[in-house]
């Protein structure tokens, strides 16, 4: 496991590593005197970093990158914002919060959301399109073991801004049966919801919906367990344009319960469409 | 349910923050060290608080590797008829210790050993009574049993070599509340709820102290792993009437320094308030869990030990039920 002296705190854009920083320092000082070794610094740093230049040193991050970002543009920016819990006190509950609003304040438009833990062993946790929402979402989800979490934004121009912070854990949360699994009564309350608007208290304006949707959330990494998962969810007005979806991987909690936000109350009735991954439908008006 | 249930609530009940709690009460009584983690000792020494009654008070702090776990208070009622000891300490070795230390202050052998309540700290110190009977309530009977495996892998990973050879051993006779003679002195036990579903309270009426189990903190912030507040606050003014009535001198709380133990009456009643109005109105107003851990907390309960982590595990294990109560109307009652 590794340590961090504050895993809430995110590195400034372009901070070096303790480590890296010496090497760079002593590498300099090695260009100084002896001018005929250039080489010398670029391969003891190409040694030491196996992370690709990630903040956090995570050797998963190289890999991470390739998968989710492919070979577009991507820069770390703490104008996207995630924050989780100091210490994951309850390893199958991890509370979550990702706000990337600070890239509308750069005068950028979000594509999409992505939320993945480094260490976990599914490390897709959810992929969330704001569409008329805020782009910030609030979720809880299962840690295995301490492990960076990242907010991978894309942006519609194509370039990619990456928040993260550490969270440490105690574990486990991906390879226990939930509560409702354990005592089988997921079957009884499957794919029902419950939701409710709020006014949004913390900026005196637009609204906040919160939705709970009672699924058990397998992540198939219980022994006879297979995994059973929703997917998918979109909110749709009364004409039926999209406000927001998001789709849901293993990681993501039972039971989610998801915190969104918009700048004006939606014009009701609302629509909750979705399916989970035995083609189970959800279709639930909200209000 | 029972293993899932069981795993989460070891997680809550001691994950600990690495970072030192401030606190004013931190650390021991004056003429007490804290423990020597070079030497595997707890340090214990008992401290008469009334004639034949002596407590074994415990760091005022959260679990941690400097303090061995030990963070609770135990003690002991030593009559020319023998000895009862209340509370065993959270390890095989905190048990042998303090055996070791009631041998040295007294010379009756020990008749009786109580557990006040399920939590580890309360029982891991078993292993080294075993040859005497050890009682506790049924219901903490059956929760030692559900939760020990459990209990016994998160204090090692919390406190390590403190922990070794630790085995939990549930206690062995279910107890009957009531007023019983134990060596001249009436004793009375009362069994009320809250902090647990089953809380053990132990009345010297001779002495007039009263030992509360988990139901009474003091200057540190209370845990509720399996709480229920509502019968919480109940039990509190349950004991302060108890308090008046009988004219008790000494109260020891479970965690918490003994001389402050009549004020965790207020300060528990005080925290289980504000906790309670805080998690109802956060869920209200639509908050997030990710939120509600990062709210301010009173001054008044800033610099109680244990703070913030105690707080943020609390709103862990309660939070939930307030949230699905303001997302279904009133038909579920948070507890």
């Amino acid at each position: 496991m590794k340590q961090v002296e504050d895993p809430g705190t995110k590195p400034a854009p372009g901070s070096l590593s303790r480590r890296r920083g010496l090497q760079q320092g002593i590498g300099a000082l090695l260009g100084c005197l002896a001018p005929g070794l250039w080489s010398l610094p670029a391969i003891a740093q190409a040694e030491a970093d196996h992370s690709g230049g990630d903040p956090l040193e995570s050797m998963q991050w190289p890999l991470l990158r390739r998968r989710f970002i492919g070979s577009e543009p991507m820069r770390f920016n703490p104008a996207v914002e995630v924050k989780g819990p100091p210490m994951a006190d309850d390893a199958m509950n991890v509370p979550l919060i990702v706000d990337a609003r600070g890239l509308l304040r750069q005068g950028l438009e979000i594509d999409r959301i992505v939320i993945v833990a480094d260490r976990n062993p599914v490390q897709h946790v959810a992929t969330f399109m704001p569409r008329q929402a805020r782009p910030m979402l609030a979720l809880r989800f299962r840690l295995e073991q301490a492990s960076p979490v990242r907010a991978l934004v894309r942006t519609v121009d194509g370039q990619w801004h990456v928040g993260h912070s550490w969270i440490n854990a105690a574990g486990g949360g991906c390879t226990v049966p939930g509560a409702s699994r354990s005592d089988g009564s997921w079957s009884r309350t499957l794919n029902q919801v419950q939701a409710r608007l709020f006014p949004n208290l913390l900026e005196g304006r637009g609204a906040r919906l919160r939705l709970q949707v009672m699924h058990p959330m397998d992540t198939g990494l219980v022994a006879g367990i297979p995994a059973f998962h929703l997917e998918e969810l979109e909110l749709r007005d009364s004409a039926q344009q999209p406000w927001l979806r998001i789709e849901l991987h293993e990681p993501v909690s039972e039971n989610p319960l998801l915190t969104f936000e918009f700048e004006q109350r939606p014009p009701g009735p609302l629509m909750l469409l979705g399916r989970d991954n035995n083609g189970n439908r959800i279709e639930q008006e909200v209000r | 349910m029972r293993a899932a249930r069981t795993t989460l609530r070891i997680c809550c009940l001691t994950l600990c923050c690495l970072a030192t709690p401030f606190t004013l009460a931190q650390g021991l009584p004056a003429q007490q060290k804290g423990a020597d983690a070079s030497r595997l000792d707890y340090r214990l020494v008992p401290r008469q608080i009334a004639t034949d009654l002596w407590v074994i008070e415990g760091a005022v702090d959260d679990f941690s590797r400097s303090n061995g776990c030990n963070i609770i208070n135990t003690g002991f009622i030593a009559t020319a008829q023998g000895t009862l000891v209340v509370n065993t300490g959270p390890s095989r070795l905190y048990g042998e210790q303090q055996r070791a230390a009631i041998r040295r202050q007294t010379g009756q052998p020990v008749q009786q050993v109580i557990n006040l309540n399920l939590h580890p700290d309360y029982f891991l110190g078993n292993q080294a009574w075993q040859d005497v009977p050890v009682q506790a309530l049924a219901g903490t009977m059956a929760g030692q049993r559900a939760e020990g495996k459990a209990y016994e892998d998160n204090l090692f990973r919390l406190c390590g070599d403190w922990m070794k050879g630790t085995e939990h051993r549930p206690a062995t006779q279910a107890v009957t509340p009531g007023m019983r003679d134990f060596g001249g002195h009436r004793i009375e036990l009362l069994r009320l709820s809250g902090h647990t579903a089953d809380d053990l309270v132990l009345i010297d009426h001779e002495r007039s102290v009263l030992f509360a189990g988990g139901l009474v903190f003091a200057d540190r912030v209370p845990t509720t792993p399996h709480a229920n507040l509502a019968h919480w606050l109940e039990s509190l003014d349950q004991l302060e009437q108890l308090v008046r009535k009988l004219g008790i001198r000494t109260l020891v709380p479970s965690h918490g320094p003994v001389v402050r133990g009549l004020e965790g009456i207020a300060q528990t009643r005080d925290w289980l308030q504000w906790l309670q109005a805080t998690l109802r109105d956060s869920a209200e107003q639509g908050l997030d869990l990710g939120e509600v851990i990062r709210l301010p907390v009173p001054d008044r309960f800033a610099q109680w030990a244990a703070q913030p982590a105690e707080f943020v595990r609390s709103v862990h294990h309660l939070y939930p039920a307030y949230e699905r109560q303001a997302l279904r109307g009133p038909a579920v009652t948070a507890r």
